[in-house]
């Protein structure tokens, strides 16, 4: 960890409500997108010379496309419900990463060139012109917003700064200010057909690693198949899980279940990445153009089901937005949804006692669950509302015998976000991560100094990764987070079932 | 100053019915192509239903944020229930079929003391709005104008059913000639009944062209009105129907 060139913020064990510092972030910004990024997404290299018109343009077609985009601009009545909200603003006290702080920003552009109000009137209603710092505004704090959607749970008509977030990153693309991270990584899933750029042959060499070292310890010969033509269900994960830690002992997990319920399973190069950054630049044609590789891995290898792996925002496009993207599948076996979440094959799984537990085996840990942004309010797992916070903690709980959930307020549908998604997982965006993570850091210590909790569990590869980070920050350990599929690997008994 | 609050009468309601019809007209017709509801959500239709009532009647989810501007903010939107229902008094001919529960002496008490309701909300959202430094920060001129516009309407209105009572007879007469395209009974002009009513007809014709919106808007936010069917159901718009070919 290199030494940090921003202030740590101190601990509490209840997340206090800061009072406003104006300004105190308008310095953090991300990379800029180079040509190369991104004209494979069909955005322009560099910022165009007609931007003004431009971004207002990209803007008014938004509007007519989004009805969310439309109702949102126009429905918030300022009345500060959201403003304590943001792990964002909790974490840097600053005023515009308030959720309604960080909307008029978009808000009073959209007011000034589209309301009878802002254009007669535009001083009563906080109505401005669309200027060369506005733009550099949008661009700091629209990458200062993980799109965790914890504000609009508490937004009386459910204002969703996400949506409000992925338009004006989508109106900046269009203008070309795009950022580094988002568009070079997306560039790289049509090049190579993942986030890390694993080829083939890469792809094919860890996961040989992967059986030879499962061998090794538990000495059961577990498959890690890659492109086989025929088999039954088709997983999709996060390319973090390849090779990253704790992802990594993630996968294993998932090869175990598979082999200990006999299910016949393959992995795709073709398909080889959960993630989907289209969703984060708000681009619903890059986004597509990412989903369809699946579609396209599952016609080829022939699968009759799809199943993804442990990845918060990819879990969000393949359970509410995959079969709009890429459907219909049709062509797969109607017995299962599609697609499914690995929890959901697992969960069934000791539902029916078809896998064995034994959770001694995770007894050097106590255990608290992380829920993720995405999972917990944008998508669902299992067939009742609210499965997708059960599902997980009744499989951990299956795992491991001692669990503690932390305090109510950051759980569930409240959870805080990590800090690091919605594409802000960058290093130049450090000071952002860490001082995002306080919400959730606050509730962790508390749990380790009440309850003792050793390790907290997730089901994101950007969780994983962010807290990875950004724990030694905080004088924790960064081996503290294991995947859930981790403590199931851990625990299950290879054979038993034989 | 008899035509004058009636032409202004007509043009605010007019402008109200056709900005506020223009309005849900966009929300409708302008796709949501992703579903977004915010989960946990409905997987029916019913659920939903159910969802938006919770929120419309009983505000669920800024309950759960924050008590203090739910409280105000209920208290208000409540209030200003009881009191429209009671002004349907002023409007309605006394054989229609509505006549006996709107002059009911229960709706016409609750109606008026829901007046204090009213001017205790907004008070307490103004406060808020002045004392509370985040919701300072995202206030514009015109979200104090609203509330001071609101809080002179309630005055008003206050001031003439319970300190100066106002010829509510001749206000009435007036009051049915506008409905029923007629003439001869002249406004009673007093100083209360003269701000009363022309901040009503000034409210009329802002909301459309303002945060009031949130009234419809609601009803549209695809994050409350979507039901949670996506692996179900395809959810498809028509502009990105056009990709697919």
């Amino acid at each position: 960890m290199a030494k940090p060139d921003f202030e740590i913020p101190e601990l509490k064990l209840d997340t206090e409500v800061p009072a406003l510092k104006e300004g105190t972030m308008a310095h953090s910004s991300p990379f800029i997108a180079k040509p190369e990024h991104q004209e494979p997404l069909g955005f322009p290299g560099e910022l165009v010379e007609d931007w003004h018109d431009r971004a207002i343009g990209k803007m008014g077609d938004l509007l007519g496309k989004y009805r969310g985009l439309q109702v949102y601009l126009d429905s918030c009545v300022k009345c500060g419900s959201c403003t304590d909200k943001c792990h964002y603003f909790l974490g840097t006290s600053d005023p515009k990463n308030m959720p309604v702080g960080r909307q008029d920003l978009l808000r009073k552009v959209y007011r000034r060139y589209f309301t009878f109000a802002g254009k007669y009137f535009p001083w009563l209603v906080g109505a401005e012109d669309l200027t060369r710092e506005t733009l550099d505004e949008w661009y700091s704090y629209y990458h200062q917003c993980s799109q965790c959607r914890r504000c609009s749970v508490f937004c009386p008509y459910g204002i969703d700064t996400a949506e409000i977030s992925m338009a004006a990153r989508e109106i900046l693309d269009d203008v070309g200010m795009g950022q580094k991270y988002c568009n070079e990584i997306i560039a790289k899933v049509f090049r190579i057909g993942n986030n890390l750029g694993l080829p083939e042959p890469a792809l094919a060499d860890t996961l040989e690693g992967l059986e030879e070292d499962v061998l090794e310890d538990d000495g059961v010969d577990v498959k890690y198949p890659l492109d086989v033509k025929g088999a039954d269900i088709l997983l999709v994960t996060p390319s973090a899980d390849f090779f990253a830690e704790p992802h990594v002992d993630g996968l294993i997990g998932y090869g175990k279940v598979f082999h200990e319920a006999g299910l016949s399973w393959t992995l795709s190069s073709h398909a080889s990445e959960a993630a989907n950054f289209g969703m984060f630049i708000g681009s619903y044609e890059n986004m597509r153009n990412v989903s369809m590789r699946i579609r396209e891995a599952a016609l080829d290898l022939g699968v009759k089901r799809i199943v993804f792996g442990e990845c918060g925002h990819a879990w969000r496009v393949a359970y509410s937005f995959l079969n709009t993207l890429a459907g219909p599948f049709d062509f797969l076996d109607p017995k299962y949804p599609v697609p499914q979440h690995i929890l959901e094959v697992t969960h069934d799984l000791i539902q029916r006692d078809a896998i064995k537990l034994d959770p001694s085996a995770n007894d050097d840990m106590i255990l608290t669950f992380h829920d993720s942004c995405n999972v917990a309010r944008a998508t669902r797992m299992g067939p009742k509302p609210g499965g997708q916070f059960t599902i997980p903690r009744e499989v951990i709980k299956a795992s491991v015998n001692r669990f503690v959930d932390m305090a109510p307020e950051t759980i569930h549908d409240s959870t805080y976000c990590c800090g690091g998604g919605g594409g802000l997982l960058t290093d130049d965006l450090m000071e952002l991560r860490v001082k995002g993570a306080v919400p959730r850091m606050d509730a962790l210590k508390r749990v380790i100094e009440e309850d003792g909790v050793t390790h907290m569990a997730a089901i994101c590869a950007i969780c994983k990764s962010q807290f990875t980070k950004v724990l030694p920050y905080y004088g924790m350990g960064m081996d503290m987070i294991v995947s859930v599929h981790q403590l199931v690997s851990n625990a299950i008994v290879l054979g038993a079932k034989k | 100053m008899t035509f004058l609050f009636a032409t202004l009468f007509y043009i605010s309601l007019g402008v109200l019915i056709v900005g506020v019809a223009l309005k849900i007209r966009q929300y409708w017709k302008t796709p949501a192509p992703l579903k977004i509801p915010t989960m946990p959500a409905p997987t029916t239709q019913a659920g939903v239903v159910f969802r938006m009532a919770r929120e419309v009647i009983l505000f669920e989810s800024l309950f759960r944020s924050t008590k203090w501007t739910w409280m105000f903010g209920w208290m208000f939107h409540f209030g200003l229930l009881l009191a429209f229902v009671r002004h349907l008094r002023y409007v309605m001919s006394p054989d229609f079929i509505l006549w006996p529960l709107i002059n009911n002496w229960l709706v016409q008490f609750a109606g008026q003391y829901a007046s204090l309701m009213i001017l205790f909300g907004l008070l307490g959202l103004l406060a808020r709005r002045i004392f509370v430094d985040r919701v300072r920060y995202i206030s514009a001129p015109s979200d104090y104008l609203m509330l001071i516009l609101l809080l002179v309407i309630t005055v008003s209105g206050i001031m003439m059913s319970f300190v100066t009572p106002i010829d509510i007879v001749s206000l009435k007469a007036f009051m049915m000639d506008l409905i029923t395209l007629d003439s001869g009974h002249e406004l009673p002009v007093s100083v209360p009944l003269v701000i009363h009513l022309g901040l009503v007809a000034l409210l009329a014709l802002i909301f459309p062209f303002s945060k009031l919106l949130h009234a419809p808007g609601l009803f549209f936010s695809p994050s409350r009105n979507q039901v949670d069917n996506p692996r179900e159901r395809r959810h498809i718009s028509d502009w990105a129907k056009k990709l697919e070919s």
